[in-house]
């Protein structure tokens, strides 16, 4: 229970700093590197603790966005954090029938699978006119923010930072669980485990449902954010390789190592788009992704661990 | 009711041909999947270079695409090898296949897809060749050059692939090395030296199926990703390994996606590829002709 208390005097002292800082442009750029927390410690629920690799992370996380636009649609007052528990849901129910189908075969059919996954939910959403088709949709921006006051971007940062807090907390409350050890045991031999009684598939639904469930709550509030979203963007591959690369560059072992790699990653993103260009900013995570995993497997987390022993 | 019977036929017809292209793009992926066990997610990422190699050529050199790939073939083969000896020294040998490996691949196809996106930009691009707008009429059908010309050479490589396997001493040590690596080893063959010329070819493979693309269809550098499901698709519903089972659902998959277009939008089509992944994936793993 502390570290439960313990991220949550960390996320209020960090939301009071950018209230006292005041900029929105702090704001702005925050959102990216919680929403990319949040993207990461999902993906590494899967793919760091029970060694499946889920390729189609943008499928779930446009699931999320875009359940967010119908909503908006069908229920113009409807308060922004149902809808991310709605989309949550659409997207973990969406990762619960892909690994039904296909995690009883080898691992890689199921990467291969959620691969093409993505293509089909960018054809389905492309020719879906209710939500603008190819041609995208526009999402109105509360200017006030509710609750808080202020601009609406801090409410949206506020409750970024709250998934965050939750998805962190259940990554690391996962790890001690007889859960974890489930998961682990998957990860290191699933023919041992199923042998010596671990329900193998049953786990790895559940691991399944929650990665996919939290991807898809990380783009629920992406249409407030962006205010027009269309196929292209919101099934940006962008989105796919920094939720891969972000643990494997901070370490997949543990629930801080998408932290570390998410604050690193996104912030060198944010500065050389700033300094030199946008195009060069999304190759940095796929060069540093396979550089770390030729070079350090491990990850930062597993560098600093190595050092200490 | 004739009008929609002649849709059809039509539909057939470029469909079987489209099949004959899927094949030529699937044919690295049955070598490095099937045979070699490694899942190469990036090959869709080689063909897209050997589209631009093709379209360099064309352009630059104004020779024929089909020969430009022919040309750099070579090259491809050599830049295969050097990606398996990457992948064999980082993760094959230290047995990390699943996750880093696969992750290498998918940065592998992400940064060439970024890096061709800062070369040649995002604009569609083509390539000229004579028999690129012309049409064989046949009466009941149409035969457009433009697919019948890559369905021809793509049945050639595959035939000449096929028959490297099952003929020469190095094609029956590849198919070896899928079987039993350690009774490779006793015949003293080098199992590793292996693997990395049938990686090599697999890559190879790609640069004519690179030109195939961009004489089909305008090429952009984010199109690679559509063919991932398709080529994964082709090589299990085939069953893994093998080469007529490949060309089988090859064809299968070029004439649902043909049927898909021309009764449904072509909007749809992508959508095929999954669907038949999925149904194989549930109801037969082991695919038409497996194993």
């Amino acid at each position: 229970m502390p570290f439960i208390l313990i991220l949550i005097a960390i996320a209020g002292a960090i939301f009071a700093a950018g209230r006292w800082f005041g900029s929105s442009y702090a704001f702005f750029m925050g959102y990216v590197v919680l929403q990319y927390i949040v993207l990461g410690t999902a993906w590494n629920i899967l793919g760091g603790y029970t060694g499946y690799v889920n390729f189609g992370v943008t499928a779930f996380f446009a699931i999320g966005a875009y359940s967010t636009v119908v909503l908006n649609k069908l229920v113009p007052a409807m308060p922004l954090p149902l809808m991310i528990l709605i989309g949550g849901a659409m997207a973990g129910l969406v990762g619960l029938g892909t690994g039904y189908l296909t995690l009883r075969l080898r691992g890689v059919f199921f990467s291969i699978a959620t691969l093409a996954l993505a293509v089909v939910v960018q054809t389905l959403i492309t020719n879906w006119d209710f939500v603008g088709g190819a041609r995208g949709a526009y999402v109105l921006r509360p200017r006030i923010a509710p609750l808080i006051g202020g601009e609406y971007v801090q409410y949206l940062f506020l409750i970024m930072l709250g998934l965050c807090v939750i998805v962190l907390a259940t990554a690391r409350a996962i790890e001690r669980s007889a859960l974890g050890y489930g998961f682990a045991a998957i990860r290191d031999d699933e023919g041992a485990a199923e042998a010596s009684g671990v329900p193998t598939l049953r786990l790895k639904l559940i691991a399944t449902g929650l990665s996919g469930g939290f991807m898809g709550m990380a783009g629920a509030p992406l249409p407030f954010y962006v205010t027009y979203l269309d196929p292209a963007s919101g099934f940006n591959l962008n989105y796919a390789v920094n939720a891969i690369a972000m643990p494997l560059i901070g370490g997949t072992s543990s629930w801080l190592g998408p932290v570390v790699g998410a604050i690193l990653v996104g912030g060198l993103q944010e500065y050389l788009r700033v300094t030199i260009s946008s195009a060069v900013n999304v190759l940095v995570a796929g060069v540093l992704m396979v550089a770390f995993v030729i070079l350090a497997p491990q990850g930062i987390v597993g560098l600093f661990q190595r050092k200490k022993r | 009711m004739d009008a929609s019977l002649d849709l059809l036929l039509n539909a057939l017809i470029s469909g079987l041909l489209l099949g004959g292209f899927y094949a030529a793009v699937s044919i690295g992926v049955a070598i490095s999947f099937g045979l070699l066990d490694v899942v190469n997610i990036a090959h869709p990422a080689f063909i897209l270079l050997g589209s631009y190699v093709a379209f360099l050529g064309n352009t630059v050199l104004g020779i024929d695409p089909i020969l430009a790939a022919l040309i750099a073939m070579p090259a491809f083969y050599f830049l295969g090898m050097l990606a398996y000896q990457v992948y064999y020294v980082a993760f094959e040998r230290r047995d990390d296949q699943s996750i880093r490996g696969l992750s290498f691949f998918f940065g592998l196809l992400f940064i060439t897809e970024v890096a061709l996106v800062l070369v040649f930009g995002v604009d569609y691009r083509t390539v000229q060749a004579r028999y690129i707008g012309a049409t064989i009429n046949l009466g009941l059908f149409d035969l457009p050059l433009r697919l019948l010309v890559p369905f021809l050479v793509s049945m050639a490589m595959v035939t000449v692939l096929q028959l490297f396997l099952s003929r020469t001493f190095i094609g029956r040590a590849i198919q070896a090395v899928a079987q039993d690596q350690l009774a490779l080893r006793l015949m003293a063959a080098n199992p590793i030296k292996i693997k990395r010329i049938a990686f090599g070819l697999s890559i190879a493979t790609a640069s004519l199926a690179g030109a195939f693309l961009i004489i089909i269809q305008p090429v952009e550098p984010s199109i690679g990703r559509e063919y991932i499901g398709r080529v994964f698709a082709i090589c299990v519903l085939g069953g893994l390994g093998s080469f007529p089972g490949m060309v089988i659902a090859a064809m299968t998959l070029g004439i649902a996606e043909s049927l898909t277009a021309t009764f449904f939008g072509p909007s749809w089509a992508p959508a095929v590829a999954f669907s038949i992944l999925l149904i194989t994936l549930a109801v037969r793993p082991s695919g038409i002709l497996g194993r």
